[in-house]
Formats: C-alpha cells, structure tokens, sequence
C-alpha cells in the first residue's frame, strides 16, 4: 500500500470513528451542563459543572438510580453467567453430538431469538403476576435469558465447530474421559468464544428496556434503562435531560470497561498450531 | 507391549455400508503392521476401531488377550499420532507431551524424567517451552510422537503421519518412526496410501480393498508373489503392465510377441482362453543392452515407442498397445479403482538409463518371462502365484525383525 493510499484510509477512519462517536459526545457534554445551558445549542458546556453527576449519585434522583444500577449489575451478571454455562453445554452437544433433533433445536434458538418482545410482554406481565415473580430478579432473569441464551448458543456452536475433532479423539486416546477431555482440552481452546458470547450476551440484558419497564414497579428490581425514563426535573417545568445524560455516561463506562479488559481474549487465533495450517 | 488380534470385524455406517467388511487379522507383539489402500478402502476406519475412537459393528477385537469392544479408547492404553498431530495448541510442548501422565496423575518428578527422556529421544530439548504454533511441520510431527511414546502404551498407532510434511522431511522422518519402533520394540500399526512408507516400514502389509483384505503379507511377498490383480497394480511403481493374452497351448500370445510359459505355470492357466499377463517395468530391458546369456530366457519383441523419460540413474519408455474392449474397460476400471486416471493401454518399460532408444521409432526389446504372472481376467485371481515361495519371503522378513529387534535392544542396554 503507497503512503497516499494510507493516508486516504487513515482520514476515512478518522471520519467514520468521528461520525460514530459524535452522539456520545453530545451527551458527555450534555452531561456537563448546567439546566439553564441544556437549550443554547452549543457543543462545549460553557461552564462545566458536575451538578447532574452529583444529583443521580447523591441528590434526589440516586433514590432512583443507585437502587437501579445495583439491579442492573445484578441481574445482567446473572443473567449472563446462567446463559454462557447452558449454552457451552448446548453449543457443544450441537456441534459434536448426533442426536435427532439437533436442526430443530437451533432453529427455535433462531424463532425465539426474532420473537418481538413487546408481544410476549403482556402475557408474560399477567403471568408474573399471578405466580409472584412479578418485579423480583428472577422475573428479569427469566427473560432476559430468553434473549441472550439464543445467540449465545449459535455464537458458541460457531466455536466449537472451529475446533478440530480430532483434538478432543487425541485426548480421549490420551486417557481423558469425555469430561475430562471437555474441561481440559475444549474449554480452554473455546475460551474466546465463551469470552465474546459473555459480552454479547451481557449488552443484551444491559441494554433491554422493554422487559425492564413492564416486568417492574418498584426499585426491588428496576433496572437503569427504566430507571431513566422515570427520571423527572426538579419541578414539571423542568426538563431532566441533564441527569438523563448524566447516567447514561455512567451505564456506557462499564461497557467500555469490559470491552477493553477482553479486547484481547476475543481476539480468536487460540487454535493456531493445533493442527498443520 | 501386545499383540492386537481382529476377528471378523465388520463397520458398518447408517446407511448400511460396509466401511470395513469381515476383516481377521492378527499382529503379532513387536510387529510393524502397516494398513494401505486407495483413498475410502476402510484402513483409517480400521484403525480408529482398534483405538476406540469408531464403534465396531460386530466381530471381536482383542488387545493383549482381553476383547475391547467395549472399553473406551481410554481403557485400552493405545497411543495414536493423527494425521494432522491434533496437537493442545494451549499447551506448551512439554505439557503436550506430559499430557496423557498428567491425566493419569504420574508425580511430577517422574513426568520431568519421562517428559524429558522422550525429547532426548526425538530432540526437542530446545523447544519445551514454547507453543505448538511456533514450531515447523517436523517439530509438531516429532511432539505428537512424543507424546505417543512418554507412556508405556499397548501399541502406537499412526494415522497417515507423513502426509502433511513435505517430501524431503518425508524421508527423515520415514527413518526416524522405524528406527523409532525397533528401538521400544512395540506393537505398530501404520495406515498410509503411501507405497513407499508401505514397503520400507512395515514387517507385514495389509492391502485393503473396498474395506476387505485383499493380502497381508511381507513388501517382498506382495511384489512378487500378489494374490490378484488389484494388489499386483496396487503394489509397485511405476505400476505393472497388463496386457491382454490368448493362451496357445504353454505360449501366450500378447501384443508383445509371445511368452513361453514354463510347466508349472501352463498347467496352472490351462484350459482358458482370454488371460491378462503382469509383467513389472524392470523385467523389459533394451534387447541391444541384454547379456547373451539371460538373452534366451526371455522373448524379443519389437515395437513404437511413444515417449521416454530419463531420469539419470533409471529411463522409462510409454509402448501403446491394442487391447480387447473388454480388457480395456475392466483395466480401466482397476486404474480408477488405485486412485490414478489411465487413460490409454500403454505399457511402461524401465530401460538401462545408458539405453539411446529414441520417442517415436521402432525398437527392439527384451522380456524376462521367468517372472510374469498371470491374472484370470474376470475375477482378478493370480493364476500363477506360487503361494510357497511367497509364504517362505514373509517368514524370512519375520526372522529378519526378530533379529534386528534382538540387536537393537541389546544396544539399548549396552548404552544404558
């Protein structure tokens, strides 16, 4: 590639990361401003000031918020770590196993994974109700695992089926039971895609509002993206985009976090070696 | 160390096809076995089911005097090298080495020494501590056999181990598994297509064919006494020339002229009208470079010669010649069958490389008739196969290993 063609793809890239990240930036500085400064339609707050962060985390809205962040947290781990450990096991009986009805399983994966949401909401609120899940953990748990464990699984299947055969054959013919085979030679070689599915898998929970607003009602179990439509302004008059913008830095953090600490471990390539390239 | 008996073992898949078709074969303790055929005649199927790795349909398999159907390739302490290594690329080579004593929870000092023993053996001292990823095709090969000798297994067993290294690194590595396997005195069998690793390797070959066993036996034995058509193409390269004969009494008239047979040969192929003669490439020679005494030994005949090739130690020479359709198609048909594509009936002769016959001219050759066999052309049945002076070529090679595995060990001990 000539300097001139690097430099074309350099400001390309450039243009796109700037075009991408230009929301994100509008509610930083959104985040930063004073409520009277919220309309003048500049970019850069004038006079930054913390007075949002400081209403979500201490003030009168971190009666809503912090309650909020825990659930989130929570129930989103949660969610996830249930949804990896059956999907690993799902993942690799679809990839190695025969059994009949294995086409059948991934296609209602598929069929579960398009279902509109907002369809099964309203059975599914009356449904809580009646049976006492209705605003507790499970209760979010429970479908959020409808979400996330579908992808999971053909995230996951997608891996394994990366993994040559005959690595697990070598390891049986080496001693190892079929466990033994799956924990020591499968699992570790799988780790980037249990790594990537995790990620996927949490975002999905992370960033689900639907289910979060109907499935709810009180802090016992709401979680931030319900949470901020709940957010109201100092009086009526008052708009409370500030502190709206204020939490969702807060939520995007441990996103971009996450992301960072596994930039690596996604990274696929493990397997390369195994087997003559 | 044991010997690895099969019983009528019968493969068969979903489908109902017999992958692997009521094969007996018995190896002995020691032996070197190797399994060859074209591509989809059952020899890796044959050998995962000795592993564990592949159900037996029916018929018995036996270890060491204890039938395994049953056992998971675990129970049965066999050690393989795949084709493709199937090397933990998160392991470091000392941990893939050390892998099947971890899993049987050998202490640690004893892995250290074993481990280590087994990369002085195959030289891979420096490179214990990296990953499989960094290591060249030789390497990898030299790690999978590591951690196929580091425990003391039943048997090893070699799925094609060469195919993937190229031709050079071929050859080493060739010598290596041999010297290898004489040196641990243990129980080997090795699938391959490969002719070469067929006949330099093995104590005994097992040819098989659309999943049957066509003859086990010693390199020497299947090249001179082949049970039939298809071993005897199978088996030598370049590959034997058939040509299509009309028996005359004790003579055979072929394309080439005619071939006396000798007594027992005649009586033996009496009584049939249309037969195919065998001849290998080495029994023609350029009849102005044959000695006058082997001269009346065999017959002279003239005829085109279509190419030749020189290849400075060896020359070759293509003579096309006519043949019955239905010779052409059933030879055909075997040469689709041995995985090569040969499109007209041409004989391939090797000539003294000193020979000055010329492409496209006519010239005279000779043929050593001692040798030929005779093929019955509908069954593929060698009519002339002198079952005797085969069987005494195999017993000799059996003799052969013993003794060298005998001198072998005892330098083993004198060095230790």
């Amino acid at each position: 590639m000539s300097t001139k063609e690097k430099a074309w793809w350099g400001v390309a890239g450039v243009a796109i990361v700037l075009y991408a990240l230009f929301p994100i930036a509008w509610i930083v500085s959104l985040s930063f401003k004073a409520p009277s400064a919220l309309n003048n339609g500049d970019f850069l707050p004038g006079t930054p000031t913390w007075e949002n962060y400081s209403l979500i985390l201490t003030g009168g809205a971190s009666d809503l918020f912090l309650p909020a962040l825990r659930n989130s947290f929570g129930i989103c781990l949660i969610a996830t770590a249930i949804s990896c450990l059956l999907a690993m096991f799902a993942a690799y009986a679809i990839a190695r196993l025969d059994f009949p009805g294995k086409k059948f399983i991934l296609g209602t994966a598929l069929a579960v994974a398009i279902f509109p949401v907002i369809s099964i909401v309203t059975p599914l609120f009356n449904l809580w109700r009646n049976i006492g899940l209705y605003d507790t953990w499970p209760g979010l748990i429970i479908p959020y695992l409808s979400l996330t464990l579908p992808i999971s699984i053909w995230t996951m299947s997608a891996f394994f089926r990366e993994i040559p055969w005959e690595m697990e054959q070598a390891a049986q013919v080496d001693g190892a039971t079929t466990w033994q085979a799956f924990r020591k030679v499968i699992v570790p070689l799988a780790a980037p895609g249990v790594f990537t599915t995790a990620i996927i898998a949490f975002f999905i929970a992370w960033n689900d509002f639907v289910y979060g607003i109907s499935l709810t009602s009180t802090e016992a179990a709401r979680p931030v993206p319900a949470a901020l439509g709940l957010f109201s302004g100092a009086s009526q008059f008052e708009d409370p985009t500030g502190a709206i913008a204020a939490a969702a830095v807060i939520v995007t953090i441990p996103v971009v976090v996450l992301v960072l600490l596994f930039q690596r471990r996604i990274v696929a390539g493990l397997t390369n070696g195994a087997v003559k390239g | 160390m044991a010997s690895i008996e099969m019983k009528n073992i019968v493969k068969k898949y979903g489908d109902g096809f017999p992958a692997v078709n009521d094969v007996s074969l018995d190896i002995d303790e020691g032996e070197f076995m190797i399994l060859v055929g074209p591509s989809g005649c059952g020899k890796s199927t044959l050998l995962r089911m000795i592993v564990g790795l592949e159900d037996i349909t029916s018929g018995d398999m036996v270890i060491g005097g204890k039938r395994v159907n049953d056992k998971a390739p675990r129970e049965r302490n066999l050690s393989m090298v795949f084709q493709n290594y199937a090397l933990y690329p998160h392991l470091t080579v000392f941990e893939n080495i050390a892998f099947p004593l971890r899993l049987a929870k050998v202490d640690d000092g004893e892995v250290q020494r074993r481990v280590n023993e087994a990369a002085d053996v195959l030289e891979l001292h420096e490179h214990l501590e990296r990953k499989p990823a960094n290591l060249s095709g030789g390497q990898r090969q030299r790690v999978a056999m590591g951690r196929a000798i580091v425990r003391q297994a039943e048997a090893f067993l070699f799925d094609e181990p060469l195919s993937n290294l190229d031709a050079k690194l071929r050859g080493q590595m060739r010598t290596e598994i041999s010297r290898l396997q004489r040196r641990l005195g243990i129980t080997t069998v090795y699938v391959t297509h490969d002719q070469t690793e067929a006949m330099t390797l093995g104590d005994r070959v097992c040819v098989l064919r659309k999943g049957k066993i066509q003859q086990v036996a010693s390199p020497r034995e299947l090249y001179e006494q082949p049970v039939n058509l298809f071993v005897a193409g199978f088996i030598g390269s370049p590959p034997m020339n058939f040509l299509p004969a009309q028996l005359d009494g004790s003579r055979l008239a072929t394309p080439f002229g005619d071939i006396e047979l000798d007594e027992r040969r005649a009586a033996a192929v009496a009584g049939r009208d249309l037969l195919l003669v065998g001849i290998r490439p080495e029994y023609f020679e350029d009849a102005s470079l044959v000695d006058e005494a082997k001269r009346p030994l065999g017959s002279v005949f003239t005829a085109r010669v279509d190419v030749t090739e020189w290849l400075g130690d060896s020359q070759f020479a293509y003579i096309p010649y006519e043949a019955p359709d239905e010779i052409r198609t059933q030879l055909r048909e075997l040469s689709k069958e041995l995985d090569a594509e040969e499109l007209r009936t041409q004989a391939i002769v090797s000539i003294d490389a000193t020979s000055r016959i010329r492409e496209g001219r006519d010239a005279e050759f000779w043929l050593d008739s001692r040798k030929v066999h005779v093929f019955d052309p509908t069954t593929g049945e060698n009519l002339t196969r002198d079952a005797e002076a085969g069987a005494a070529l195999t017993r000799m090679a059996a003799e052969d290993r013993i003794e060298q595995v005998q001198s072998e060990q005892g330098q083993g001990i004198s060095a230790a």
